[in-house]
Parts: structure tokens; C-alpha cells; sequence
């Protein structure tokens, strides 16, 4: 046990003190959860701005909960003059300037911003259209309710959370692994080991729990960081299976590192080995890319490699609303990975160097 | 006296390659003891084989008594190894890598500072490993190698690339070690090295054992010629000639240098007449001897 303890402190010093490291496993994704987050921000939560220049019966008569409707989407603003309106309009600064003269509604926007020219024309649309049929004085015929599947606050930040997590793991664990033993085999460390008391099992078993820990580490900075204000991410009930994927998708990866390991014999080989595993893997699991927007021949891949079933299993557990159940599946690929991969690896590791 | 190791028959083979061709050697408590030999000689693989890191392909091992091979853990608290390369965690400063390797074999604090003062290195406690000089790093590994106070250690190539001062300081060090009772094994590619600080030498080349015993007891074995030199004005060639068992001299600008194999006689002849300024005698070395042994020049 003290062996073991002092094995383990040993490892997480030489983690902590070695900064490239650091920078990879922790600064690296939490500068894109940040970046990510503020940049991409306004998708689908942001609301349009508006200007109603003089009165706008339409808007102003509205009935106070179809109002509130309105208020999510829109900003509206007042102001008397048209010409400055029309000035702000065409700068960008808002979407719309909108009067009414008589029965006519007028809407002055800038095909500049589609999405926002999109969404103004549609709700003045429709405010119209049901300003007409209110005019008629018979109730609707057809009436439309609609509710989106994910969380109704799902925003950027619910995407790149899960993804950097799972990167940010993936690559701890990954070169974690696989310098300690091509640096111990070069050192001769290993060998040291080998003549000292010490079983083999402490030797990996330390290795193994610094990695896991680091990883728990990883798990909570990062969620702690995307739900920060401004980043706001919102989990879903079953956040917590997050754990147990983290630490099976580090034992995935952590056999990854040692089939590095076992396969390269300098520092140099091992971390450009372990670069060109994890970084094509990450952007084939869409731990960067949301797989929605990604070529379908991306998402096949992603069912290959370990880190799409982490990624996947994260999105479902965290952000997706499902419950802990949906992390079973990606939890059993991500073992037998492991079992696979480390038993391939023992087999082509050498004690020695040459 | 009780012999700490004892190998019979030592054969090691790397593909076509025989590293160690049948090889006896036995070392008492207490010993100093030196393999000695040019690169590629076997040493190495030979001591890795010794301390239970190698499987011999033929042969007996046996040290304190117990086999090596395979891994065995009742002798490894009872060893001490410091490998050819410094062989330290990342990143970590001496007084942890020290620390380290004590909790490994269950020792506590105060004999790792213990440690430090014994090889100089306690203002450079908090100094990280790969941040030392090259005799401090090896000092600190030897440190790390006899923390747990073991009976036998294995040193491999201990002063290799170090400045001349700091192999003396090791030396010094190495001698301490040795007279505290602890029985040392070292390679070495130094023959002088070996000559200062062993007991007795084992000389290998090719894998396999020349010649084996006390540095002192081989060389004289040798029978090799004695070279006494003088300064030139102190004698001339003729007289030097004359002097009883003189076998042969040469001068040079500096001096008259006779060689003889009686070296007493002449040098109480040259003492009668008073030519005894600049005097230099130089026995045989361990280098003669495996000049003599190996038909070659020794080439380290």
C-alpha cells in the first residue's frame, strides 16, 4: 500500500509539473468551452431586435400573454423617427423597423442577417395573419402547438461540453499512459522497479488511478466552467452517469496509451503516435463538431472509434434528457475496447528498449 | 568468510551474439569487487544477470545464497542497484525521487535525509533530479540505490562521464560505503578506477573472464619491467647502463629512463650516486596486464 501511495504521488507530481500536459488535458478544452461557448452563443436562444417607429396598433393591442409570446422572440423598442430607424436597420444594429399606416403593416429589414430577416418576416407574419382571423371573429380551425425533443434551452455550450470533456479525458489518458512507460522504459526506471519490492500490480494499478482521478478532476473543472454565467450549461437528470462513462472511457484510452507505449521507443515517436491517434479521433467522434452538421461517412466512423461512444454517451446523459440507462451501451463498448486493446498491447511490450 | 555471490557457468546468447560465455565468479562479504573490461565486454550483461533483471541461457547464479532468477523477492530488499543510466521518476526533485524509492522498500524520512548528508546532496534536496550536475545525479542514484541499507550493491558504471574531481569524491564515497561492511560489485571501463578501489578485479573481454584477483597480485604476476626515470643531468646514458640489473635505457631531452626487472639494486645504485633528482618509478598497470592478456591495447 505505501509503495503503491508513493508510486501514485510520484506520477501525479510529474502530471501536474509537466505543463504541456496541463495545457492538452485542462487549459486547451477549457479555452474552447469558453471561445465555443461566448462565440456561438446567440444560436437559437438570442432574441431579434426590432425598432416600432410611432404607433403600431397591431403590436400595441396585443392581448397580454400573446404579447409575452411575442417577448421571446422580439426585442421591441419605440422610436418616432423613421429615417434613424431605417439608419440602424442598415447598419446591422437591429433587424426590423416596423410601422403601421392605416390597415397596412410595414416591415423595413436587412437581408444582410437572413436567419434574423427570417425570423422577423415570419413573426410579423403570422401576427397578421391572426390579427386578420381575430378581425373575422370565428374561432381557428387549425391550431399548431410544437415542442422540440432536447432540452428547450439547448444552446452551443449542451454540444461542446460533452465533446471537450470527452477530448480533454481522451487525451490525459491517452499520453498519460503512454510517456510514463516509454519514459520509464528509456529511464531504465522500469527495470529499477523490477528489482525493487514491489509487485507489478502496484506499478499499474497506481498508473491506473492517478489516470482516473485526473480524469474526475477534468470531468468537474469542465462542467464547472460551462456553467458558469454567460456559458450557462443546463444538465439533464441523469448528468451524474457521466462519471462512471468518464472512468470507463479512460481505461479505453489508457489502453490506447499503452499500445502506444508498447509500440514506440522514444518520447518523440510516442507523443506523435498518440497525437495522430487522438486528434483524428476527435474530430471523427465529434468531440469538436456536432455530428448533426457532419458528413454522414463522420457519424459511421464515430460508431468505430471509442471516443464517439463517450462523446454520444455524454450528449445523452447531460444534455439530452435520457436516462441512465442510455450510458450502458457506451459504457460495455468502452470496456471491451479496453479488455481488446490491453490485451493486444502485453503482447507487444518490451522491458527494454533495445 | 562466506560467499555473498557465486556464479558457475554463465552463459547469455543475443541471437548469434554470445555476451557471456561460461563465466565463474564469486564474491565474499565484504568485497570490493570489480568487473572490469572494454565496452561490449559482457560486463553488463552479466551484472544485469547477477542482480535477477536477465535470464541466463546456462548456468548457476546464486547471491546471498538465494537464486536470482526468477525475480525473487525475498533477496530484493537485501540489494541495492543503481542501473548504467540515472534512472529517476519525472520531474521530481532529489529529496522525492529519494523519498520515492524509500517508501518502495518501506524505509522512513529521516534515513533519506540520512542519505543526503552521506552523499553531499542536502542543499540540493529540492532541486529537480534532471537539473543536476552529472556527479551529483549519480551520487543521488547511488543515495537511491542504498536507502533501504541493503547487504550487496550493484554498481554499474558509476563514474562514467564524470570530471575528474567529482569520480575522486565518488571514490571517496564508494570507499565509505564499502567500510561500513556493505559488500560492493562495480563495473567499470576505468582500470585505474579498478586498481584504486577493488579488492579484487574479474577482467572480461568477448564475454568472457580473463583473469581474476587482487589488482596488487595480478600485476606483479605479470613479471613486467619496472620504468625509473630520472632527469637527464643526473646521470649519463653510459653510467646508467652500468647499473646492476638495468635491461635497457633511453633518454630523451628530459630525462634517462632505465627499465629493469630488479628495480631494487638499481635504485640504491643511483642513490649512491646521488641521481636521484626527478626520480620516477612506474610499475605495470592493470593495462599491461590486458595488453599482455589480450595480445591488444586496452581501448575503453
Amino acid at each position: 500500500m505505501r509503495a503503491f501511495t508513493a508510486l501514485a504521488v510520484a506520477m501525479a507530481k510529474g502530471f501536474v509539473r509537466d505543463r504541456m500536459t496541463v495545457f492538452f488535458t485542462v487549459l486547451f478544452p477549457i479555452f474552447f468551452i469558453v471561445v465555443f461557448g461566448f462565440v456561438f452563443a446567440g444560436n437559437g436562444s438570442s432574441r431579434q431586435t426590432v425598432i416600432a417607429v410611432g404607433s403600431v396598433p397591431v403590436v400595441d393591442q396585443l392581448p397580454s400573454d400573446a404579447r409575452a409570446g411575442i417577448d421571446d422572440v422580439l426585442e421591441l423598442r419605440h422610436s418616432d423617427d423613421l429615417e434613424a430607424a431605417l439608419q440602424q436597420v442598415r447598419s446591422g444594429d437591429v433587424a426590423a423597423a416596423v410601422e403601421q399606416r392605416g390597415q397596412t403593416i410595414e416591415l423595413h429589414y436587412s437581408q444582410t442577417d437572413q436567419v434574423a430577416a427570417a425570423t422577423v418576416r415570419g413573426v410579423f407574419g403570422s401576427l397578421v395573419n391572426s390579427a386578420n382571423l381575430a378581425a373575422t371573429g370565428q374561432p381557428p380551425t387549425y391550431t399548431i402547438t410544437s415542442s422540440q425533443v432536447e432540452d428547450t434551452s439547448l444552446k452551443a455550450i449542451q454540444f461542446i461540453a460533452p465533446g471537450m470533456i470527452a477530448y480533454g479525458v481522451a487525451v490525459g489518458a491517452t499520453f498519460g499512459a503512454a510517456m510514463t512507460l516509454i519514459s520509464w522504459r528509456d529511464k531504465r526506471v522500469m527495470r529499477r522497479l523490477q528489482l525493487a519490492p514491489v509487485s507489478t500490480w502496484s506499478v499499474v494499478l497506481s498508473r491506473v488511478v492517478v489516470s482516473l482521478v485526473v480524469a474526475l478532476v477534468q470531468l468537474a473543472i469542465f462542467i464547472g466552467v460551462s456553467m458558469l454565467p454567460g456559458l450557462g450549461l443546463k444538465l439533464t437528470s441523469s448528468w451524474w452517469m457521466s462519471v462512471p462513462l468518464v472512468l470507463a472511457g479512460t481505461l479505453s484510452f489508457l489502453a490506447i496509451g499503452l499500445f502506444v507505449g508498447a509500440v514506440c521507443k522514444t518520447a518523440e515517436g510516442g507523443s506523435g503516435l498518440a497525437n495522430l491517434i487522438t486528434l483524428p479521433m476527435s474530430f471523427l467522434s465529434g468531440a469538436f463538431i456536432p455530428l448533426q452538421v457532419a458528413p454522414a461517412w463522420i457519424s459511421v466512423a464515430a460508431k468505430l472509434l471509442p471516443l464517439g461512444y463517450l462523446v454520444a454517451g455524454l450528449q445523452d446523459v447531460m444534455v439530452r434528457g435520457q436516462g441512465p440507462s442510455a450510458a450502458l451501451l457506451p459504457i460495455g463498448i468502452l470496456l471491451a475496447f479496453t479488455v481488446v486493446v490491453t490485451a493486444v498491447s502485453t503482447k507487444l511490450f518490451r522491458w527494454d528498449a533495445v | 568468510m562466506t560467499d555473498t555471490i557465486t556464479v558457475r557457468g554463465l552463459v547469455k546468447r543475443y541471437g548469434a551474439l554470445t555476451a557471456v560465455d561460461g563465466i565463474d565468479l564469486t564474491v565474499s562479504e565484504g568485497e570490493f569487487f570489480g568487473i572490469l573490461g572494454p565496452n561490449g565486454a559482457g560486463k553488463t550483461t552479466t551484472l544485469e544477470i547477477v542482480e535477477g533483471l536477465r535470464e541466463p541461457d546456462a548456468g548457476e547464479v546464486r547471491v546471498l545464497g538465494m537464486p536470482s532468477w526468477p525475480r525473487n523477492p525475498a533477496l530484493l530488499p537485501r540489494i541495492g542497484v543503481q542501473l548504467q543510466a540515472t534512472s529517476f521518476f519525472e520531474r521530481l526533485t532529489a529529496v522525492e525521487q529519494l523519498s520515492t524509492f524509500a517508501a518502495l522498500y518501506g524505509v522512513g524520512q529521516r534515513r533519506v535525509d540520512e542519505m543526503l548528508e552521506l552523499v553531499g546532496l542536502t542543499d540540493k534536496a529540492a532541486t529537480r533530479a534532471d537539473k543536476l550536475s552529472g556527479g551529483q545525479a549519480q551520487r543521488l542514484s547511488i543515495a537511491c540505490a542504498l536507502v533501504h541499507d541493503p547487504d550487496l550493491v550493484f554498481l554499474d558504471e558509476p563514474t562514467t562521464g564524470l570530471d575528474p574531481q567529482a569520480r575522486r569524491n565518488l571514490w571517496d564515497l564508494l570507499r565509505q560505503i564499502n567500510s561500513r561492511g556493505r559488500t560492493v560489485v562495480l563495473t567499470t571501463h576505468f582500470m585505474d578506477e579498478a586498481e584504486v578501489l577493488c579488492d579484487r578485479v574479474a577482467i572480461m573481454d568477448s564475454g568472457r573472464i580473463l583473469q581474476q584477483g587482487p589488482p596488487a597480485a595480478l600485476i606483479r604476476a605479470l613479471d613486467a619491467p619496472v620504468r625509473i626515470s630520472v632527469e637527464r643531468g643526473a646521470l649519463d646514458a653510459e653510467s646508467a647502463r652500468a647499473l646492476p640489473g638495468a635491461e635497457r635505457v633511453e633518454t630523451d631531452p628530459a630525462s634517462v629512463v632505465i627499465t629493469t626487472r630488479t628495480p631494487a639494486p638499481v635504485l640504491s645504485a643511483l642513490a649512491e650516486a646521488d641521481a636521484l633528482a626527478g626520480l620516477q618509478v612506474r610499475g605495470a598497470t592493470l593495462e599491461d596486464l590486458f595488453l599482455s592478456l589480450t595480445g591488444r591495447e586496452y581501448r575503453a
